[in-house]
C-alpha cells in the first residue's frame, strides 16, 4: 500500500515546527513514531499534503524527569521507554504496565506517547491511562498553553489542540505512595486496540475508606471518559464487593459504545462491566483497601 | 504538464515555494552506505528491497500486523539498537540510521547463532516470516537477554507465523539466547 504523495519536512526546533503547522494550515499533520499515522496514510484514510517530521525534536522532547510531585515526560517519549522506565515503575506503576499492552514490540519501538495522545483514537490506551492519572497536557503553538486531559479528547481522532499546536509535554501529579491502581485491556488478539480497556486509581484513607477514586474508561464512547457515576458510590466509602458491583454497573451504564468486529452493543457494555469491577478489585487490594478471600467473587 | 506546472506556480504564490519533493537519504545497512534521493512517501521496507536490493526483508500484511518486515535500527535520534517494522516506517525518517537486515547477520560465512538456532530447532517450515521473526528475537534479546519462555512468547507477538511453528520457534530463541549470552556479543 503506497500514500498520496507528500511533501515531507523536518525541522529542527519546535519553533520552526509551528511555524510550518501554520503556513499550511490543516494541511499539515505531525509525525512522532508514526505508528498511527503512516499506516492511515497507507490506506489514504489521510492524506495530508505536508508531514512535518519532529524526529530532530528527540534529544529536547523525549524525557521522564520526575519533579516535586509531577512527573514530566515528553511527548515523543517511545512506549518502551515508558515501558522499561524504572522511575515510573516506582512512581507511577500503572504507566509501565500499560506500555506493555500497547501494540507489539516492534511498534512500541517506535510510536510515542504523545503521537498517540494526539492521535486521539477512541479505543487507545494512553488517553485512558492519562485521564485516571488527572494529567495535564502542555501544548506549544508559539505561546504554552495547558490543557487538562479531562477536556482534551473531544471525539474520535478530535483533540483540544488547534492545528498549529504540538503536544510537548504530559505532565502527570505523582500519587500518593500507598495508592492501589490497575489497568485491564480487554483485546480480540494479542497487540490490538482494546474492545474495553479501563484505568483505576485508589487512594486509601486513614479508616480503610477510599479517599480518591478515578475511573477512566476507553473504546466504549465515542471518547475516552471518566466514570464519574461510579466514582461517586465508593467516594469516601469502606469498599466491598457489593459497591464494587454496582460501581462496575454504574459505569457501564455510562458506556455508549458502537456494535463493531469487536462485539455487539450488549456485549461491550457487559464486558465493560466486567473489566471494570475486575480493575477496582485489584486495585482495591492493591491499596490494601480489600483482603483477597473478600474478593473471590469477580 | 503544463496545467500542473500552473498549478504549481499557484501554489508556491499562495504558500510559498514548497520544499523539495525528493529527499535525500544516507543510510548504513549492513555495514555498507548508501545515499539516495527518494518519494517521501516510500516506505523503508520498498527502500531496502527494491532501492538497495536487498530482498531478504519481505512483505506481508502491509498492515504493521505480521512483522515479516521487522528489521534492526539503531538511531539516529537517541535509540539504540531495535527492531521496527519497516513497512510502516517511511524510509526518510531512517535519514541517518544504522539498519541490520538478515542478509546482515551471518559472519565470514558462518551463521548467527539465531540462524542456528532456527536450523537446528527446524524453526520454520515455509520460511516467510522467518527473517523478520529472527531480526525480531535479536530486538527482543538485546531488551531481555535471559528471558523466560512466556517472555519469548511475549516478545515475538508482532510477528506471525502461519506454519503454526512457534513452539519450535520459541525453542530456538531460547537456544540462541544462551549462546549468545555464553559468547557475550549479540551482533
Amino acid at each position: 500500500m503506497i500514500p498520496r504523495s507528500f511533501e515531507y519536512v523536518a525541522p529542527r526546533t519546535l519553533q520552526e515546527a509551528v511555524r510550518i503547522l501554520k503556513k499550511y494550515k490543516g494541511e499539515a499533520k505531525v509525525l512522532a513514531g508514526g505508528h498511527s499515522l503512516v499506516p492511515l496514510m497507507k490506506l489514504r484514510l489521510s492524506n495530508p499534503q505536508v508531514v512535518v517530521d519532529l524526529k530532530h525534536l528527540r534529544s529536547k522532547l523525549a524525557y521522564i524527569k520526575v519533579a516535586g510531585k509531577t512527573v514530566r515526560i515528553g511527548a515523543l517519549t517511545r512506549h518502551a521507554e515508558i515501558e522499561h522506565s524504572d522511575v515510573l515503575k516506582k512512581v507511577v506503576p500503572i504507566m509501565p504496565a500499560a506500555a506493555e499492552w500497547i501494540g507489539d514490540m516492534q511498534v512500541r519501538n517506535m510510536g510515542t506517547i504523545g503521537g498517540s495522545l494526539a492521535h486521539a483514537d477512541p479505543a487507545a490506551d494512553w488517553p485512558v491511562v492519562t485521564l485516571a492519572l488527572n494529567a495535564t497536557f502542555i501544548a506549544n503553538g508559539g505561546a504554552q498553553r495547558k490543557i487538562p486531559a479531562t477536556k482534551f479528547f473531544l471525539g474520535p481522532f478530535t483533540t483540544a489542540l488547534k492545528p498549529h499546536e504540538i503536544l510537548t509535554e504530559i505532565q502527570i501529579p505523582v500519587p500518593p505512595a500507598n495508592h492501589g491502581w490497575s489497568w485491564k485491556k480487554f483485546e480480540r488478539k494479542a497487540g490490538d486496540y482494546a474492545t474495553v480497556n479501563t484505568a483505576v486509581i485508589v487512594v486509601p484513607g486513614k479508616k480503610g475508606e477510599i479517599a480518591d477514586v478515578s475511573i477512566a474508561v476507553g473504546a466504549v464512547h465515542v471518547r475516552p471518559f471518566r466514570a464519574t457515576d461510579a466514582e461517586k458510590v465508593l467516594k469516601g466509602k469502606v469498599p466491598n464487593m457489593d459497591l464494587i458491583r454496582e460501581a462496575a454497573e454504574k459505569a457501564a451504564a455510562m458506556s455508549e459504545p458502537s456494535a463493531d468486529l469487536r462485539g455487539s452493543v450488549e456485549y461491550k457494555r457487559e464486558v465493560t462491566k466486567v473489566f471494570v469491577r475486575r480493575a477496582l478489585v485489584e486495585a482495591c487490594e492493591r491499596a490494601k483497601l480489600l483482603k483477597a478471600e473478600e474478593a473471590v467473587v469477580r | 504538464m503544463a496545467r500542473r506546472a500552473a498549478v504549481r506556480a499557484v501554489q508556491r504564490r499562495a504558500r510559498g515555494p514548497l520544499p523539495q519533493s525528493r529527499v535525500p537519504i544516507r543510510v548504513k545497512i549492513n555495514g555498507v552506505e548508501y545515499s539516495h534521493e527518494v518519494e517521501p512517501r516510500l516506505l523503508l521496507v520498498h527502500y531496502i528491497r527494491d532501492v538497495v536490493g536487498l530482498t531478504g526483508t519481505h512483505i506481508g500484511c502491509d498492515t504493521s500486523n505480521c512483522g515479516a518486515c521487522t528489521v534492526l535500527m539503531k538511531g539516529p535520534w537517541g535509540d539504540d539498537w531495535r527492531a521496527v517494522k519497516s513497512c510502516t516506517l517511511y524510509a526518510v525518517q531512517a535519514d541517518g540510521a544504522e539498519i541490520v537486515t538478515i542478509e546482515g547477520l551471518a559472519r565470514d560465512g558462518e551463521l548467527h547463532p539465531l540462524q542456528k538456532a532456527f536450523w537446528e530447532h527446524h524453526a520454520l517450515q515455509c520460511g516467510y516470516c522467518t527473517p523478520g521473526m529472527i531480526l525480531a528475537a535479536l530486538g527482543f534479546l538485546k531488551l531481555n537477554p535471559n528471558p523466560t519462555r512466556d517472555e519469548i512468547r511475549k516478545g515475538i507477538s508482532g510477528n506471525l507465523c502461519r506454519c503454526t511453528g512457534y513452539v519450535n520457534i520459541v525453542k530456538a530463541i531460547e537456544a540462541a539466547a544462551k549462546e549468545i549470552r555464553e559468547k557475550g556479543s549479540w551482533i
